[in-house]
């Protein structure tokens, strides 16, 4: 047992880190939160240069077929620096089309996301906002060879700079997963201005849009399956996000803390806001264990990931805005301000917090799978 | 990063987990756990520490020429989880096996390490810790009790408390200050002492809990051999440091049994408790709590893993224990206040479960306070680990 990165998924990090360092400064950031979608495509394409996208799409399909723990190492590095933009919806749409798709699907979407051309987001909540894939309501109607879908799906991520919305529609008593192209007749997209400006959301209606039966992903196996097990890939990325957050506030609190001096002394002598770092440090480490213990063991399909996604992410979602808000009282009256960066990590927090279920959601996923279960 | 076991790994768990079938009492019904001081309890734990020794799986990290099996610090975590699994008693003498026998593999002379290490493994001698003082807790390097020189003897006054386990302990890891101008870290000496010698009087003191775990110990003119030094004269605070890292370090992996036990129990219980008319594991906010406890606990295993896998690397324990103690100790708390929201006034009852969850409940409060209290642990990470200036 070895728990720890290996050599090469270290070094995968760093010059994640590195280029992050280099490509996404906290003014970038900023500059992108003002923007309409946060997008940038430069910074997409430097993206896609360094392989991000492509590497869990697998080989056959242009892809790197790297496994979930170099994906959450990459992007812990995402969350240390505040990346702005789709890459935990294109994601989380690459995730669905690798497990939905048929070879042709496959290879008509997952070659263009990886090489950085095809941006895609799954829409998925509706009025209830859960990301329960029971609660999904909008009808696909049968007609003539193809689905009509008219209704409106909400909280949809980067909707406005994806390329395709991958709509879940309910066909009967199962899922229609449908790629519904962002320009397509019928489609109307609305921004939902949020708290986190990194990460846009935003409301998307259908208005009679038709989708050709033979288009729908997933249509001859579990769809409902296929989502299920992507929205676990997109979870358990997002909680190395996380992590890499925690770690950002953390290393600056802790620095702030031995550099600002009141009484004649530096803050971090005091005890009390001591022992706010060590929880920091404990709340962090302890997010890091899960998020990339829920990575292994995805990669390994290994019958706890299922538990382990929602340890990390039940985890991961308390302990965020717990270690964000405790960066932000070791700053005093700098740590509420606009101009410190705190504040983008501190949305963040909060958006991570309810993006693919929050805390509440995921202990009762745990619950159905730990106290349901009739001992053996 | 692979978190699959290693062909050895493997061949070990499948080795001990075949043992343990063979091995673990059918009469132990695992939900057992009473008070610490009841004398059958104690014996049956010592009965069964002597089976695991005699089956060559207790000490399993120390080196074979000890008793161990030399295994690794995986192997160790191994074994932990594979004792959870088969819900076997816990191993007595906790303190001989991860405090008293590590500091002597670390600082022990040949002799002291071929005299002392076997029979903390077979559960043969049961060993205290005697450091805290009255005046002497966190602060403990301003321990008072007294060793002077004597030819080849130190002549010991003076009190300890708080030792936990001395009315049954056979010998004691012993602080005592031999210099008494020197600053006050650089005048104290270890000793291991035999608990039966003349001078030496223990006095229970009753916790909140209600049983005795720990005593009071009082010295007077207690004679002991100089050769009974562990490590240096007048360097005991290295001696100190090195048996309480690996108390922090070791501790959180032997407490997962108890706790892991304990869990499984409640989840168990809140099928037969109701709330609303309804069991208990029905209920929303009972779900939520319990999912938080399984949650928590399943971390203290990963994060146990992980510090396994920088010390295996590393070699010595570090102040990083701290984030472990202080994790499962507050852990353990929050835990115990679940149960006894689930259970209502039924938690509070000495017969319900035996007992179990109002002994539980009280003794959790010592987790925070025992193994250095969680301001200090939090100090030492703030201070060792996160390299804050100094508070005090
Ligand atoms: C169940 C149990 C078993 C034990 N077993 C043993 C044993 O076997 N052997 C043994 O030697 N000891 C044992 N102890 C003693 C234990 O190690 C001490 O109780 C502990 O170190 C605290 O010391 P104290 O009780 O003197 O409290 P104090 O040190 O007086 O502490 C009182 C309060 O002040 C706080 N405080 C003190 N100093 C600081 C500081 N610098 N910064 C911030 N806060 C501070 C503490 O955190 C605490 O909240 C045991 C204790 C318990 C509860």
């Amino acid at each position: 047992m070895d728990f720890d990165l290996s050599k090469p998924q270290k070094l995968l990090k760093e010059s994640a880190r590195e280029f992050l360092a280099r490509e996404c400064k906290p003014e970038r950031v900023r500059a992108l939160m003002e923007t309409e979608t946060a997008h940038d495509d430069g910074l997409w394409q430097a993206i896609a240069d360094q392989g991000w996208l492509a590497l869990l799409v697998p080989e056959e399909h242009g892809g790197l077929g790297l496994g979930l723990v170099e994906m959450a190492a990459v992007a812990e590095e995402m969350g240390r620096a505040c990346l702005p933009g789709p890459f935990l919806s294109t994601l989380f749409a690459t995730a669905l089309i690798e497990r939905a798709g048929s070879a042709e699907q496959r290879a008509k979407y997952l070659e263009p996301i990886a090489a950085g051309e095809l941006r895609a987001t799954v829409a998925l909540l509706e009025e209830g906002a859960s990301w329960d894939t029971e609660s999904a309501k909008l009808k696909a109607q049968r007609e003539g060879g193809s689905f009509r879908v008219t209704g409106r799906k909400l909280f949809v991520n980067d909707a406005e700079t994806s390329n395709l919305l991958i709509c879940v529609a309910l066909d009967g008593d199962g899922l229609a997963l449908l790629p519904v192209e962002r320009g397509a007749g019928g489609v109307s997209i609305k921004p939902m201005a949020s708290m986190d400006g990194t990460r846009k959301v935003y409301e998307v209606s259908f208005e009679g849009v038709s989708v050709p039966e033979a288009d729908a992903l997933g249509a001859d196996g579990d769809a409902r399956g296929a989502l299920n097990g992507a929205l676990e890939v997109a979870t358990t990325a997002l909680c190395a996000e996380m992590v890499g957050g925690m770690q950002w506030v953390l290393d600056t609190a802790v620095e702030y803390a031995k550099t600002r001096q009141q009484f004649g002394r530096a803050i971090g002598s005091f005890q009390a806001v001591q022992h706010q770092c060590a929880d920091m440090l404990m709340m962090t480490e302890s997010a890091r264990s899960a998020a990339y213990y829920a990575a292994w063991t995805l990669t390994e399909n290994d019958p706890a990931a299922s538990v382990a996604v929602s340890i990390a992410k039940a985890y991961c979602s308390d302990a965020y805005r717990e270690v964000g808000n405790r960066g932000v009282q070791v700053h005093g009256g700098i740590g509420f301000t606009w101009e410190h960066d705190l504040q983008l990590y501190y949305k963040r927090s909060k958006s991570s917090e309810t993006l693919f279920g929050d805390a509440t959601f995921h202990r009762e996923r745990i619950a159905c799978l730990v106290v349901d279960k009739e001992k053996n | 990063m692979d978190l699959n076991l290693t062909p050895n790994e493997q061949q070990f768990r499948d080795e001990f987990r075949a043992w343990l079938k063979a091995n673990v009492p059918s009469e132990w019904k695992g939900g057992q756990l009473g008070s610490e001081d009841r004398e059958d309890y104690i014996k049956y734990l010592r009965d069964w520490q002597r089976v695991l020794y005699e089956g060559g799986w207790a000490g399993i990290s120390w080196p074979k020429a000890f008793g161990g099996r030399g295994a690794t610090l995986m192997e160790q975590a191994i074994f932990q989880e594979e004792l959870a699994r088969a819900n076997a008693p816990q191993l007595i003498g906790t303190i001989g096996l991860s405090l008293v026998g590590p500091t002597i593999i670390a600082l022990g002379t040949d002799e002291q390490k071929a005299r002392y290490l076997p029979k903390i493994l077979s559960g043969e001698e049961i060993w205290c810790q005697g450091f805290s003082e009255p005046n002497a807790g966190s602060d403990l390097a301003a321990l008072g009790t007294k060793a002077v020189r004597d030819g080849d003897d130190f002549i010991i006054n003076g009190q300890k408390i708080w030792t936990s386990f001395a009315q049954l302990a056979d010998w004691c890891l012993l602080l005592v200050r031999t210099d008494a101008e020197a600053p006050k870290h650089k005048g104290i000496t270890c000793l291991l002492l035999d608990m039966r010698l003349e001078g030496i009087a223990v006095r229970p003191l009753r916790q909140m809990s209600g049983d005795s775990g720990f005593n009071e110990v009082f010295f007077s003119n207690v004679r002991v051999p100089v050769g009974q030094v562990l490590g240096e004269i007048n360097k005991g605070w290295t001696t100190a440091i090195t048996a309480l890292m690996n108390e922090r370090a070791n501790l959180g992996t032997g407490v997962q049994v108890v706790f892991k036990r304990n869990l499984e129990a409640l989840i168990a219980r809140s099928r037969t408790v109701e709330r609303q008319g309804r069991p208990a594991s029905e209920d929303p906010l009972v779900r939520q709590k319990l999912a938080q406890a399984f949650l928590e606990l399943e971390i203290l295993r990963l994060n146990t893993n992980r510090a396994l896998t920088s010390l295996s690397k590393t070699g010595i324990p570090g102040p990083e224990g701290s984030t472990l103690k202080l994790y499962w100790s507050e852990m353990n708390q929050r835990t115990q206040q679940t149960a006894q929201e689930i259970l209502g006034p039924y938690g509070q009852l000495k017969e319900f479960d035996n007992g179990l969850w109002e002994y539980a409940y009280l003794r959790s409060r010592g987790n925070t306070i025992e193994a250095g209290t969680s301001e200090i642990q939090r100090n030492i990470i703030a201070e060792r680990v996160l390299g804050l200036p100094k508070s005090y």
